[in-house]
């Protein structure tokens, strides 16, 4: 094995995967596990989350969410597609751009939704930032509603990313 | 209706449908091929 550019492009890829899996991960563990349960939670207990594990767990989300996007647009210029990618295609004609750069254009839009929604409504909530009794609902809101968008466009992201790779 | 991003289900159909939408709109900007 030669450590040429075919590898430094294979390691920068071993990377934005990684980055990748933690930051989908932890967006997958609050939608699909932390959000429902907490009612389920005796009132008590409940504490626990936003004062124990929301600012751990937002610390990995956002800079793995901005390790990702960084590792990512290395790889596309690498691949040397990081124009072509960001106008989807509509450069070339060619479908393989197209979808890797559809699924790079909501890979941004949810980067973007976790630095600029997602992290600051979530530190009225969880009380790193002061917020009144009636904010405090609202960024909730904001937050929740921001996290299960990037829930749904991960879908599309994910066969985005791994069918250009793959079928195209 | 209440807000389909408000259920779990509701949230993985609307990515699946945007998912279909979007091999879609690849497929046409290809030319199919």
């Amino acid at each position: 094995m030669e450590f040429g550019t075919e590898f430094w492009m294979f390691f920068v890829r071993w990377l934005h995967v990684l980055s990748g899996v933690m930051w989908i991960g932890i967006l997958w563990y609050f939608n699909f596990v932390q959000t429902p349960t907490v009612p389920t939670i005796p009132e008590e207990l409940r504490p626990a989350i936003p004062k124990h594990i929301m600012p751990v767990a937002l610390l990995w989300f956002r800079w793995a969410a901005l390790s990702t996007l960084v590792f990512g647009l290395i790889l596309a210029w690498q691949n040397g597609y990081i124009g072509d990618a960001l106008a989807i295609g509509l450069t070339n004609g060619n479908d393989q751009h197209a979808m890797i750069g559809i699924g790079m254009w909501f890979g941004i839009i949810m980067a973007f939704n976790v630095w600029f929604i997602i992290w600051p409504n979530q530190q009225k909530v969880i009380g790193l930032v002061e917020a009144s009794d009636a904010e405090k609902p609202k960024a909730a809101r904001a937050a929740g509603l921001a996290s299960r968008v990037n829930t749904m466009l991960s879908i599309p992201m994910l066969y985005a990313m791994v069918s250009a790779q793959n079928i195209y | 209706m209440g807000n389909p991003l408000d259920t779990r289900t509701g949230t993985v159909i609307l990515g699946l449908i945007i998912t279909v939408i979007m091999v879609f709109v690849v497929a046409a900007i290809g030319g199919g091929a």
